[in-house]
């Protein structure tokens, strides 16, 4: 009987089953952010465990609220850079340096077909469309990982999604997460990693890739994963080209992670995607998703354009195609958020900065913050806002505010018209 | 082991998500204390009050998907410094529910039947609910009556809640 892909990386990472259908892993990467890994290390100190297992393995960033906007975010940052420092965490991003943590540290190379991660964020899911298995978890888990580099899961099952056909000019990645989102259910895919194949998946960027398996734990997934290939190896050749002599020989390393063909799937859905619509969601549940043809026309305040689901180069250059020579409407606000430094110098390099600052909007420098309501872009009450992000929980933006996830080129366009409506690109 | 259970608390609405249990903004706190007041303040629920409806009571019923959304242990820990030890739903998000137990706290699964007959005989009364652990059994107490409701946890859940939580356990044994 085959395996899948997330089986396999569990074979190759066990170093335990203590108990029935708990598989304690080893782990190759350990993220951290300021949010949630401050509580794990003072309660290390406090248990006099002020260790890491191999600071090597170890990425921390700040990014959740930078630069640090009050006294309680400031303490936060500090501590997270004072046990960096204590600990030889050599790769720790601070201001400046800092990025959205799912958009830089795949841009750093950090993660690798085959490769087992945590952090203490659920959108760690993204980090599988390199082939990886990568979940999120909370502080209690993030501090064992920390500590001893290993985490417990039970076993993943596998619920593999086919993606067939072509898209048409003007629908991307993520009008094609929020239609699964839909079709799945916001716990539709809960316990299980969802795994993307198909000829639009094999044609997708990793940018894309990456948009793709952000979303996976809004259906509930513990990872988003997508097969290792020869775009893989061209994102990350920069970082290993050392080891290997060629791309082919790298790619065949990493072909190890692809799932059998007879790997066995709690379910398996075929979707052709060649007529989808661009998609945007209603309601405070990511399933709650219509075409924007559905939506158009409704009103609103704010166009939010960044996030570790649409931040990256592709994304600001969709939208830049959109918004070039337009200005956007007198009644809304523009944000762009650039996810990373290097997305935000290649945007400036290309001249979209430029795009974005004419149309009328604030270029910020790269954090989570508005996403989830914490900073550089809260909502009012009553408010709304066409968001490139991947919650639209009630209050997620701000308390009493409400969010419309779509795709950069929906927001971009909705930007220009103050209401939400389909992209020029969209024919 | 801790005694788990006391007067029920229902939340009749499947996906409560963990911004409704605890709001990002309250996530720049950096200790477990500081999150009391701030308990499902977001929570979208017709007729609930946070701030009156979770005063003395130490156990959620709810529905279906309970947690999910963020990984933030914010989440747990906000209901655990309010006295909530234990929650009863028809399922929950993964993290959610493996943070619960890291916690030391209990985060139990029974079948939608179940659940909808706990609700249906239950909600709006003065009902007590605790839980043996070691007998896989939940005693509900309404009225002078009671009851008993079997339910099943994994080895490694009731071992975390045994040992009062994950880090120890894994720092002596890898």
């Amino acid at each position: 009987m085959g395996k899948t892909l997330a089986e396999k990386i569990f074979d190759a990472h066990r170093v335990d089953m203590p108990f029935p259908d708990t598989h304690v892993l080893k782990l190759d990467a350990v993220f951290c952010h300021e949010i949630t890994t401050p509580i794990a290390i003072t309660d290390l100190q406090a248990r006099g465990k002020d260790r890491v297992f191999d600071p090597s393995r170890i990425k921390a960033v700040i990014d959740h609220v930078t630069p640090a906007k009050d006294s309680k975010t400031a303490e936060q940052g500090k501590i997270l850079r004072e046990w960096a420092k204590r600990n030889g965490i050599k790769d720790f991003f601070d201001i400046g340096r800092n990025g959205v943590c799912h958009a830089l540290f795949p841009e750093k190379g950090f993660v690798r077909p085959g490769y087992t991660v945590i952090m203490g964020d659920s959108h760690t899911c993204t980090h599988g469309a390199f082939g990886a298995f990568a979940a999120g978890v909370g502080t209690t888990d993030l501090e064992v990982g920390i500590l001893k580099g290993v985490c417990a899961f039970r076993f993943p099952k596998t619920i593999k999604i086919v993606l067939n056909g072509k898209l048409r000019p003007g629908v991307f990645a993520k009008d094609v997460i929020l239609f699964v989102i839909k079709e799945l259910t916001v716990n539709g895919a809960t316990n299980m990693v969802m795994e993307f194949t198909g000829p639009v998946v094999d044609e997708m960027s990793m940018e894309s890739r990456m948009t793709l398996c952000n979303m996976a734990i809004e259906a509930g997934g513990t990872c988003g994963v997508c097969y290792p290939d020869m775009t893989t190896v061209d994102y990350l050749w920069k970082y290993i080209k050392d080891e290997f002599k060629t791309k082919e020989d790298a790619l065949k390393e990493y072909s190890k992670w692809i799932s059998d063909e007879d790997a066995v799937y709690e379910k398996v859905y075929e979707f052709d995607v060649s007529d989808l619509e661009p998609m945007v969601t209603f309601g405070n549940k990511p399933d709650q998703v219509k075409p924007v043809r559905e939506m158009a026309g409704t009103k609103i305040d704010q166009i939010y354009i960044g996030s570790c689901t649409n931040g990256r180069i592709e994304d600001l250059r969709v939208a830049a195609k959109v918004l070039e020579g337009k200005k956007i409407s007198d009644d809304v606000r523009g944000i762009v958020s650039p996810a990373t430094p290097e997305v935000y110098n290649m945007a400036l390099k290309e001249g979209i900065i430029e795009v974005f600052q004419n149309a009328g909007f604030c270029v910020t420098n790269p954090t989570c913050g508005a996403c989830l309501g914490m900073s550089n872009g809260v909502l009012a009450s009553g408010e709304s806002c066409a968001s490139t992000t991947n919650r639209n929980f009630n209050g997620r933006m701000g308390r009493g505010g409400t969010v419309h996830l779509m795709s950069p080129a929906t927001a971009a366009a909705s930007a220009i018209e103050g209401k939400i409506v389909n992209s020029s690109l969209f024919e | 082991m801790k005694a788990f259970g006391g007067k029920v608390l229902f939340l009749d609405r499947s996906d409560i998500n963990t911004d409704e249990i605890i709001p990002a903004k309250y996530l720049t706190e950096i200790t477990k204390e500081a999150l009391k007041p701030y308990v499902l303040e977001d929570l979208s629920l017709d007729g609930f009050d946070p701030k009156k409806d979770v005063e003395g009571k130490a156990v959620i019923v709810t529905r279906g998907n309970f947690g999910c959304g963020s990984s933030r242990e914010h989440a747990p820990w906000a209901l655990e410094v309010n006295n909530i030890n234990v929650v009863i739903a028809e399922s929950f998000a993964r993290i959610f529910r493996q943070n619960m137990y890291n916690c030391g706290l209990l985060a139990i699964e029974l079948p939608k039947e179940k659940i909808d007959y706990i609700f249906k005989t239950y909600k709006g009364q003065d009902v007590t609910i605790s839980v043996d652990v070691d007998r896989d059994k939940i005693l509900l107490s309404s009225n002078g009556k009671t009851e008993e409701i079997d339910f099943k946890i994994g080895e490694f859940d009731k071992t975390l809640v045994r040992e009062g939580g994950w880090v120890d356990y894994a720092d002596k044994k890898y």
